[in-house]
């Protein structure tokens, strides 16, 4: 299992029945995949659809069904559509359950970067923004480190998507939780230790007591 | 009753310089026909108001590729290299936007609204020097109207007195940028007789629409 499909298995476990979802672009789209069993999951995309499917078989692409990144999608029976403006007051308003997002850093207040590196590149924010500030749980899916440089930091370097504490951090190693006081050490990958973790981590981790594996198969 | 125009009669009534909104996500929903005739006019200066500038070679991203564009307000351009290698060569000036503030500043216009009071973007760099208001001791951005000289929607239908539909998610933006430019001009995928469209599937009324596009001959 390479480091996404171990992101995605773990976030994958904070679907609950019957909510509304919404999934990022990128790693964050791989959730969809490992949905548990028997969990009943409606899936937002911001352009404008709740209830999205898998893409249609070769052929059958229809223009006016694609999702946030342009791509073609399939719509499950009970699929809904609606414009921008009813899109994003479903987000905002708190109608949303879940978001999961990609990330470029996580700091130790639990505050999310994830739109523009300066200089290098800027994308825009897209939805991002709305997103954090208004889904009930913000689950940040992403890789560990970057480059061998931490992505968990002390305090945000690159510009903020939002001041909000986002609810939980999944990486390739370790499950954080950040809280008011601190970044809490959930769980851990299977096979890594806490000194490993601790060790790739720019930001003070808060152990205590064991810290389990996280509860994913290695052999599905 | 309308009388159709073509897509080239729609690109000459939108004259260089113009603020244009236009309709699309990642270019679904996006009315070609007209860009292709303000390309093919050589349209020059024109503000962009979108979503997203599409990818290089599709929809908004023609626009850009052919030079006609020196501004854009949008609220993502990462997947338009040439948007971004413009910008960074001040070709192109770009105001980023969140996307939910976007579609609100544009609806705030069209209803004839002061501005929208958004938790969106305190705290970050979209605050600049907005102000800040306190309603019952929760803090928002005020965010102001944003209109434009011209709207160019893309719809499924249009009737002959420009009532319209959408197909699914190629409504995005086009409902909401109907109501917030001097004109507005429909590029629908088909034109029936009014009647056809039952009332209650009406989601744009033809009284927002100036000018409805011909299907090609």
């Amino acid at each position: 299992m390479d480091a996404k499909e171990i992101i995605a298995r773990r976030v994958a476990l904070e679907l609950r029945d019957n909510t509304l979802v919404n999934l990022g672009i990128g790693l964050p789209t791989l959730v969809a995949h490992y949905v548990p069993e028997g969990v009943s999951v409606a899936f937002q995309s911001e352009n404008g659809i709740i209830g999205f499917g898998a893409p249609p078989p070769d052929g059958m692409e229809d223009p006016n069904l694609t999702d946030a990144g342009g791509g073609y999608i399939s719509a499950l029976p009970g699929a809904i559509s609606f414009d921008s403006s009813t899109s994003f007051a479903l987000i905002r308003g708190g109608h949303l359950d879940m978001t999961v997002l990609g990330g470029l850093q996580v700091d130790q207040q639990g505050r999310l970067a994830n739109w523009m590196v300066p200089g290098k590149i800027v994308p825009g924010m897209g939805g991002a923004m709305d997103l954090v500030v208004g889904a009930k749980r913000v689950i940040v899916a992403m890789q560990h480190a970057a480059k061998g440089k931490p992505k968990i930091v002390e305090t945000l370097t690159l510009p903020p998507t939002a001041t909000r504490r986002v609810s939980l951090v999944v990486t390739e190693m370790a499950v954080i939780e950040p809280t008011p006081d601190g970044l809490v050490l959930r769980e851990r990958a299977p096979g890594v230790g806490i000194d490993e973790i601790v060790a790739a981590t720019g930001a003070k981790l808060l152990i205590a007591g064991d810290i389990p594996e996280m509860p994913i198969h290695w052999a599905a | 009753m309308f009388k159709a125009i073509t897509a080239a009669d729609a690109a000459a009534l939108v004259p260089d310089g113009a603020s244009v909104m236009i309709g699309g996500f990642m270019g679904a929903g996006t009315p070609e026909r007209i860009i292709d005739a303000l390309v093919a006019r050589g349209a020059r200066g024109l503000t962009v108001i979108a979503n997203d500038t599409a990818f290089p070679g599709v929809g908004i991203g023609k626009l850009i590729d052919a030079g006609c564009v020196t501004r854009v307000i949008a609220s993502h351009i990462g997947t338009n290299p040439v948007t971004q290698k413009k910008m960074i060569a001040s070709e192109i000036i770009v105001e980023l936007v969140p996307q939910g503030t976007l579609i609100e500043r544009i609806r705030a216009a069209g209803s004839g609204l002061g501005g929208v009071l958004t938790p969106t973007g305190l705290g970050t760099v979209v605050e600049d020097e907005k102000p800040v208001i306190e309603v019952d001791g929760e803090k928002f951005l005020l965010e102001k109207p944003l209109r434009a000289d011209f709207a160019l929607l893309h719809a499924h239908e249009a009737d002959y007195n420009g009532n319209l539909t959408y197909r699914l998610t190629a409504a995005n933006f086009n409902p909401i940028i109907a109501f917030a430019a001097k004109v507005t001009i429909v590029e629908p995928h088909q034109i029936v007789p009014v009647g056809v469209i039952p009332p209650d599937a009406v989601r744009t009324p033809g009284v927002l629409v100036d000018h409805l596009v011909e299907r090609p001959r």
